[in-house]
């Protein structure tokens, strides 16, 4: 009995909310893996297109919330999102066709176009909270638990209740149905070949006829989509603060640079890696530690290694650690 | 990078690779692509008169390659004669400031590369020239990306024509051997299925049996009516199968002969072909 309730403890701080953390990294890092891989630069802004993305899906919510429209069990940011991912992937073409199209004629330096996209984000940044604020938002509607924690202890009759919120499965279902697209988008389709043939060797694509501009334009696209979904999925399992976008700017590059990057594979396993590493070195072991081992053993404290202040330590270790031993990353991206 | 006086290009000895992808696009093009003219008569290629290099110093003079239906040419000379660069100039990879490119009737030196893909020139350039992470199948769909037609059948003839590429055709072509990847650049180019066919130093790197190979799929590839201009620094091999030579240095023609004829000019041999 006391292992399974280590178990569900288990489960319920730690591998269910990892997963849906790490699927949420995950889809950051391919936006900053892709970007990385075809414009050839780490892309500062990403973190704030998340942020601009998730403003625009909040405002689009709402006023489909005003209309009287919702989307029965799922929240109805799902709906706004296509709207959102539509009014972002506008900006950032406008951005690229105003500013970083202008380097890219230049053929400047990529390190310059990192200070560039730096610059971006500080406009973005202000963007942001010009059109959706500051504060605290909270925009998720719809079912609020898979599996309740009450019900759970009910029906199992254990002493460890099981959450599994509505969010964090909607969480864990999209991002495996975006990076299935993803992947067949870009293993399978003319273009996505296209993409790749770009990112392996620019002036040979050029001799074969592929149109830079337009692999540049189809690029900004889906790490516009990648963001303002996973933006979203962010915003609706925990809350919308244009503050926490630009901080998860961290761990979403930890989580590129440790799987490799310009690798999407990499991109994904970096993401959970992070995620279950911040979440594990973060959570207060003393319970399970308690279920598990004899009463002579059991803990005193917490038995939590880093308090959750630090957790952007623990994805920065964790690159540490990576690179030292991969300098490549987990899946042969570039070394860095 | 930092040597080309754009300040935009300079990047301060950044060694930061998780902050930048080098090995971005090297080919400066002119910004917008002119259209062909009718210019009828002469040579299937007639590249006349080109005088142009990469900035202000000129690295080609006057130099003039003309090539006739289904014939093969062949350009040879000391490194940094400026062969590749001719080549490029062909191609419209180069703003050239004096002479003018001719295909099949039409003036096209105005073109964008990628116009000149379309038109029927097809390119393999002397290194680099595959995409490494693609499978080799890949590359060749690459190779056929402008065309919209089912290309299945062109694929086909270029496994036909390098069986070997057929068995490794799923394998990523930056893990095939040097030859074999040479193979998968001509066979990439093939694909358009192009009229003119331009192979700079196609057997680089290659050993002499895969070598002899090459050069027998060359003759063959000649044999369907597509013309074939070859850089090669295996000079006395090249001349043996080309319809006509060109001897380059220092960007200018020295030599313009048949190939036979080169071969058997005594200062042509002394210089050039070692004896
Ligand atoms: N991208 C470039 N930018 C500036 N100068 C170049 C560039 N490429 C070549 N050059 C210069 O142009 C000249 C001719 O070079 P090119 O590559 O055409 O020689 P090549 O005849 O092909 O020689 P090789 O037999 O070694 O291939 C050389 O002096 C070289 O320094
Ligand atoms: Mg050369």
């Amino acid at each position: 009995m006391d292992l399974l309730n280590a178990i569900v403890a288990l489960l319920n701080f730690v591998v269910i909310p990892a997963t849906a953390y790490g699927a949420q990294l995950a889809l950051g890092a391919l936006g900053v893996t892709l970007i990385y891989g075809i414009l050839r630069f780490s892309n500062f802004a990403h973190g704030d297109t998340m942020a601009l993305g998730t403003g625009f899906v909040i405002l689009f919510t709402w006023w489909l919330q005003s209309m009287g429209l919702s989307f029965g069990p799922l929240p109805t940011a799902f709906l706004a999102l296509p709207l959102g991912i539509a009014l972002t992937a506008a900006v950032v073409l406008l951005t690229d066709r105003s500013v970083y199209r202008f380097y890219r004629k230049q053929k400047a330096a990529p390190v310059i176009l990192v200070i560039v996209s730096m610059g971006v984000m500080f406009v973005m940044n202000g963007v942001t909270r010009f059109v959706i604020g500051v504060d605290e938002i909270r925009f998720a509607d719809g079912a609020k638990f898979l599996i309740n924690a009450n019900d759970f202890k009910a029906a199992t009759g254990l002493a460890e209740g099981l959450a599994f919120k509505a969010s964090q499965a909607q969480t864990i279902v999209t991002a495996v149905a975006v990076v299935a697209l993803l992947f067949w988008f870009l293993n399978k389709t003319r273009t996505g070949k296209s993409m790749r043939a770009y990112s392996d060797n620019e002036d040979l694509a050029l001799l074969s006829g592929i149109s830079p501009e337009r692999v540049v334009a189809v690029t900004w696209i889906i790490a516009s989509g990648l963001a303002v979904i996973a933006g979203t999925l962010y915003g609706l399992d925990k809350s919308f603060k244009a503050f926490n976008y630009f901080q998860l700017l961290l761990p979403i590059f930890a989580s590129a640079i440790v799987g490799g990057l310009g690798s999407p594979l990499g991109a994904i396993a970096g993401g959970f890696l992070i995620a279950f590493s911040e979440v594990g070195f973060t959570y207060a072991w003393k319970k399970v530690a308690t279920y598990v081992l004899p009463e002579s053993l059991a803990p005193d404290g917490l038995a939590q290694l880093l308090s959750t202040d630090y957790k952007f330590a623990v994805s920065f270790a964790i690159l540490i650690v990576v690179l030292l031993f991969k300098p490549t990353g987990l899946f042969k991206g570039k070394s860095v | 990078m930092s040597n080309t006086g754009n300040p935009y290009q300079d990047d301060r000895g950044n060694k930061d690779r998780s902050i930048t992808n080098s090995g971005g696009g090297t080919m400066t093009l002119p910004g917008t692509s002119g259209r062909a003219t009718p210019a009828p008569g002469g040579p299937f290629l007639a590249a006349e008169m080109m005088t142009g290099g990469y900035g202000p110093v000129d690295i080609l003079h006057d130099c003039t390659l003309t090539v006739e239906k289904g014939e093969i040419a062949v350009i040879v000379g000391p490194n940094g004669a400026g062969k590749s660069t001719a080549m490029k100039a062909v191609f419209g990879m180069l703003n050239l400031r004096g002479g003018h490119v001719k295909l099949d009737g039409e003036d096209i030196t105005l073109l964008s590369p990628q116009d000149r893909v379309a038109k029927g020139m097809g390119f393999v350039p002397q290194v680099n020239n595959v995409f490494p992470s693609m499978s080799v199948e890949e590359n060749l769909e690459m190779g056929a990306f402008l065309r919209r037609d089912d290309f299945r059948a062109t694929m086909e003839q270029v496994y036909d024509l390098f069986p070997i590429l057929k068995d490794k055709r799923r394998q990523a072509a930056g893990e095939l051997s040097g030859g074999q990847r040479q193979q998968v650049a001509v066979g990439r180019a093939l694909m358009t299925q192009p009229k003119l066919l331009m192979l700079d130093e196609p057997t680089a790197g290659v050993s002499p049996i895969v070598m002899d190979e090459l050069f027998d799929r060359i003759i063959e590839v000649a044999r369907t009516g597509i013309s074939i201009l070859m850089v090669e620094q295996n000079a006395r091999q090249a001349l043996e199968i080309a319809d006509k030579g060109y001897v380059l240095v220092q960007g200018a023609n020295r030599y313009t002969d048949t190939g036979e004829a080169l071969l058997a000019n005594p200062e042509v041999r002394r210089t050039f072909l070692g004896g």
